[in-house]
């Protein structure tokens, strides 16, 4: 079983990196971009056969680790 | 007085925090990450600056998971000190012993010069040697110093004085200028700045002795 873990900058935490992009495309000539926000995406292969008990144990995962809840949000699919 | 200094792989600040010290009068101890717990006997443990675990992930958060960390962390919750600078500031906040979140610099270049901070509060063993206001100078070398917390922290952070240094001139876009802050407890203090590099006037100067002297002299009174 896989899961798909998204961390990304909670809303209103200023995200520098994204916004350096942003210029940087605009400089390429891509008009109209108006925000860029970035993140991480990890994907964990697992042993784990139950889909509920597989996501329950990632978001532990991630509260405890993938990610930093102080600054970060994150979503977790199972596929 | 006994000092622990932690090594991670990649710290590269482990051998100076200890020379610091040492400085200062204390017995020294370079404890592994890999260790379960504490020498015995240990009043301060030092988190040195570098790239613990080449920031992989975020900058000390694997360091923070490190068997190490745990003895650390029920080091700090028994009243224990521990002074944290740059990468040890950032293994700090991962391990929630200290608010906030250290993000990468609002330039995001990485920033290695001398900055002038401003001693914000006398209020911990390891300020109370300067008076509040003071001027010192230490050097700065970090790419993630951007220290980040939500309004009604920084808020409480304020309220109660925990505020231990704040920069002249901000060089990262910190929020309120914070360079270093305290615990609840007032025992474990992280800064991004390094004053275990500034403790030799040969050496580009000695401000950074001033706060061994005080948390040893602290210490030494406990």
């Amino acid at each position: 079983m896989k899961a798909i873990v998204h961390v990304m900058l909670k809303d209103g935490v200023l995200d520098p990196q994204g916004d350096a992009v942003r210029h940087a495309l605009g400089t390429l000539g891509f008009a109209g971009v108006q925000a860029v926000r970035q993140g991480k995406v990890i994907e964990l292969d697992l042993a784990a056969t139950d889909r509920a008990e597989a996501e329950a144990e990632v978001r532990a995962m991630c509260d405890k680790l993938l990610a930093n809840t102080v600054i970060e949000k994150y979503t977790v699919a199972i596929a | 007085m006994k000092a622990a200094v932690i090594t991670f792989p990649g710290s590269n600040c482990d051998r100076d925090l200890a020379v610091a010290f040492a400085a200062a009068g204390a017995d020294v101890v370079k404890v592994w990450h890999k260790d379960t717990a504490l020498p015995p006997g240990v009043d301060v443990v030092g988190l040195p600056g570098g790239f613990s675990f080449g920031d992989y992930l975020r900058c000390g958060a694997i360091a923070a998971r490190s068997p190490i960390a745990a003895a650390v962390v029920d080091h700090a919750q028994r009243g224990g000190f521990v002074l944290g600078i740059c990468n040890g500031f950032q293994v700090l906040t991962e391990t929630g012993l200290l608010p906030g979140a250290l993000m990468r610099n609002a330039g995001l270049k990485f920033i290695c010069k001398m900055v002038e901070l401003r001693v914000e509060t006398q209020d911990s063993a390891f300020t109370e040697g300067w008076g509040r206001g003071a001027l010192v100078r230490f050097p700065v070398a970090h790419h993630d110093g951007n220290y980040t917390l939500d309004a009604e922290t920084l808020a409480r952070v304020q309220g109660d004085d925990r505020v231990a240094f704040t920069y002249v001139d901000n060089p990262n876009g910190a929020a309120a200028d914070i360079a270093g802050v305290l615990s609840e407890n007032r025992r474990v203090l992280g800064l991004m700045p390094h004053p275990e590099r500034v403790i030799d006037p040969h050496l580009g100067g000695s401000d950074g002795l001033g706060l061994f002297h005080s948390l040893l002299g602290k210490m030494a009174l406990a």
